[in-house]
């Protein structure tokens, strides 16, 4: 896989996000490389939005103030597509117009030159995750397990400075969420960046194992 | 200071462009409309350096008033504007409020989605075919129910009261409105409205009348209006099933427009003006009309009028929506049968022999025409295309439904052709351009960007914004993930969006006639100009090439994802 530059803290700095008048989350916390900060609320919670904002696409229907910093960088104002995110959705979201390996080529960096190169890692990137041979797969031919795999692969094969997870697990069934939790934490631990999650699931905070946030219980409104 | 204030932008961040993107599509389609305008109204008043008119003079406005029989020509515009209007507004929508959600709307729907495609020449002249005293209508029921053995002298389809014409464009104008109602649709709560209007007693059509047709109407107004606008001026149709001696204004101007001697262009310029004043008149009565709908409708809640028995009126407008395709697709039929006609005298209902003589001789002097119609309609709605992306990419899509920002995409179709096309013509001549392929490619392109525009903006807004912003995550360049995502996932919509701008530029009759001044002549300006006294025959040809070739571009439109994604299902849907 490719090498990412060294891992840095992740930190939110007085983060608050508001919808008109109203005060949905408000966050301050520095995310360790390797660590996962669980997000846990209800829906309309604001915590996809804290998701956005981290992530450089925030609806300009929510107003945020603070800040958000990657070691002492401050990204509040990078756009999405240099801040080197790596986002997994609750769908897997494949490129349809792609193939399996396709889409992991897709993410591999620029940086890496050469065809033959590339399509090395990405084959070698589905292998890891028990997908060898699918290089030429049709994504919609996919199981729901084997999507959420090569999603997975395609954001940690970018070499992203730090991982957003939203929900990616709420829309597997349980065994299949389960399995997929425990490799996408593994994975993205081994990745040695910081990881941000957002859910409403308790069993994603416990199986994460970092600290929780917990928003819209108390003085959301 | 760590407050930071995002403007409301399609979540997509980029609020200041919007003021500059705009202000493309002002240059694109405000500035020539405007132009257009001024290079008709100076003319009318006598100022056109180029062919000696340098002083102002009320002159060419006392000719126009002086021209036999004038008000009457603009009296059966006007009338036959709003007839068409109010009738094709009124067919689809009771049938929308008295069929939708149930198995007959999605099969009429099926039925009356291809008609668009048809341009409005070739479904006048299926009409024309059908209703003529000699046409195939009459000749199925004679001479048995008829005992006509000869053609009746009939002034049909040319009637004085405009009776074909205005049916010619009801058949044209209710798939508008129909596709352009049925976008605006999803958003209305249309299911619990029903229920609602139902269990309190209400009839279909009443009970959606009353609770949803205000929403709807104000969603789409703006196409009403530009059908309003369409119908009074329009030329082709006109000049095929509308009346003669005296023809409505559109068309008398457009002959004025096209006459050999250059001094008719001052009258051609009175009449426009008047043409822009006749349209703004039915835009004033139409507003006066939209008033007194308000109040009936206001009283008929009030006084609670259930109307619970409408099956009558459902079952009409369901029969007027069919009929707009049974005459469109049968008179294409009858095309197609008179193209391969031996001889055929009447009443016979199927001529005597068939042969394909009139094509192989038709053909030699169709392919020049054809291939300029192609070159112009490829290169016309690949342009509009290629700005529909660029325009969609800087500003969004514009707000769900209603597109706020692209109001001004209407312009084009508010304002009457021929007063502006035909000052675009002047102010051509004033310049000294001559009349070319560029010159006729970008009024061309004034018609067809609306189109193509409007046809892409819902997709484009509609597209899972999730997977541009994985692609950003991935560190992708805004033009990059255009190229490698948006584009390849909303190919399916980019080819129907050319299609669309190809069979708009294939309809187009009066700018190709006024600004190709005749050297550039295509399918449609070579059929409009058959119907004059033409060979039937000779006409089935051009009107069905013309019809044929919108399908043609539709066919490719949904072919052409499943060659290019043979491996990806998800593309193919």
């Amino acid at each position: 896989m490719q090498a990412a530059d060294d891992p840095m803290p992740l930190t939110l700095a007085d983060v608050t996000i508001r919808l008109a008048e109203r005060t949905l989350l408000s966050v301050s916390a520095t995310v360790l490389p390797g660590e996962v900060l669980t997000v846990m609320g209800p829906s309309g919670s604001g915590k996809s939005t804290l998701l956005a904002f981290a992530g450089g696409f925030l609806d300009p229907a929510f107003r945020v103030s603070g800040r958000i910093l990657i070691g002492s960088r401050d990204l509040t104002d990078v756009p999405a597509n240099e801040r080197r995110a790596g986002i997994l959705f609750q769908d897997p979201l494949l490129f349809p117009h792609l193939s399996a390996g396709g889409n992991i080529m897709f993410a591999i960096p620029q940086a890496v030159k050469g065809h033959r190169a590339r399509r090395q890692i990405a084959e070698q990137a589905l292998e890891q995750v028990g997908l060898a041979g699918f290089f030429d797969r049709d994504p919609e031919t996919l199981s729901g397990g084997q999507k959420a795999r090569v999603a997975l692969q395609r954001t940690l094969v970018s070499a992203p400075r730090y991982l957003l997870l939203d929900e990616p697990f709420s829309k597997l069934d349980m065994a299949l969420r389960q399995q997929t939790r425990a490799l996408v934490f593994s994975k993205a631990k081994a990745a040695g960046i910081p990881i941000i999650l957002v859910t409403h699931d308790s069993a994603d905070a416990e199986a994460a194992g970092g600290r929780v946030i917990e928003v819209g219980t108390e003085g959301g409104a | 200071m760590g407050q930071r204030t995002r403007r409301r932008d399609q979540g997509r961040y980029r609020g200041p462009r919007r003021a500059s993107g705009n202000g493309l599509l002002v240059v694109i389609l405000g500035l020539p409309v405007l132009a257009g305008v001024a290079g008709t109204i100076l003319p009318a008043f006598g100022y056109l350096p180029a062919l000696g008119g340098l002083r102002p003079t009320m002159a060419h406005l006392t000719e126009l008033a002086g021209q036999p029989h004038i008000l009457r020509s603009v009296l059966i515009a006007l009338a036959a504007g709003l007839v068409t209007t109010s009738a094709a507004l009124a067919i689809v929508g009771t049938f929308i409020a008295g069929f939708a959600g149930t198995p007959v709307f999605a099969r009429i729907h099926h039925l009356v989605s291809p008609l668009l495609a048809v341009p409005h020449a070739a479904a006048a002249f299926a009409l024309a075919f059908l209703i003529a005293p000699s046409g195939l209508l009459l000749r199925l029921i004679s001479p048995e129910l008829t005992g006509f053995t000869r053609p009746p002298d009939w002034l049909l389809p040319n009637d004085p009261l405009a009776l074909s014409m205005i049916a010619g464009l009801i058949t044209k104008e209710v798939p508008f409105l129909f596709l352009v109602t049925l976008a605006a649709l999803p958003q209305l709560p249309l299911r619990r409205a029903q229920q609602l209007a139902a269990a309190l007693g209400y009839g279909r059509v009443s009970g959606f009348l009353i609770s949803l047709w205000p929403t709807l109407y104000r969603q789409i107004r703006l196409p009403v209006f530009a059908v309003l606008a369409y119908s009074v001026s329009v030329v082709d149709v006109a000049m095929i099933l509308g009346p003669q001696l005296p023809a409505t204004l559109p068309v008398r101007i457009a002959h004025w427009a096209a006459d050999h001697d250059l001094r008719v262009r001052f009258l051609a310029s009175a009449g426009a003006l008047l043409q822009l004043f006749v349209v703004v008149a039915a835009m004033a009565i139409w507003l006066a009309l939209e008033r007194l709908g308000k109040l009936a409708r206001t009283s008929m809640t009030f006084a609670g009028t259930r109307l619970r028995k409408d099956m009558v009126v459902r079952a009409m407008s369901g029969m007027a929506m069919a009929g707009c395709a049974a005459i469109i697709f049968s008179g294409l039929a009858a095309l197609f049968i008179w193209s391969v006609a031996g001889l055929w005298p009447f009443p016979n209902a199927l001529p005597g022999a068939i042969t394909g003589k009139i094509w192989l001789r038709a053909l030699p002097q169709i392919s020049g025409p054809l291939l300029t119609t192609v070159g112009l309609a490829l290169s016309a709605s690949a342009l509009a295309l290629i700005i529909a992306i660029l325009l969609l990419h800087r500003n969004g899509a514009g707000q769900a439904g209603n597109g706020a920002s692209y109001k001004l995409l209407y312009l084009p179709l508010l304002v009457p052709e021929i007063s502006f096309v035909f000052g675009l013509q002047i102010l051509a001549i004033a310049v000294g351009f001559t009349p070319a392929f560029p010159s006729v490619l970008a009024v061309h392109l004034l018609f067809v960007l609306p189109y193509v525009l409007l046809s892409l903006s819902a997709p484009w807004r509609e597209l899972d914004p999730r997977y541009e912003r994985i692609a950003a995550g991935l560190g992708k360049s805004p033009v990059r993930i255009l190229l490698t995502v948006r584009l390849p996932l909303l190919f399916r919509a980019c080819l129907t969006a050319l299609a669309v701008g190809f069979s708009v530029s294939v309809s187009l009759y009066l700018p190709t006639l006024l600004i190709g001044a005749g050297r550039l002549t295509t399918i449609t300006t070579e059929a409009v100009a058959l119907s004059a006294g033409g060979d039937r025959r000779v006409i089935g040809v051009y009107a069905l090439v013309q019809a044929a070739l919108p399908f043609l571009a539709f066919l490719v439109a949904s072919l052409g994802p499943q060659l290019l994604f043979r491996n990806r299902r998800a593309m193919r849907m």
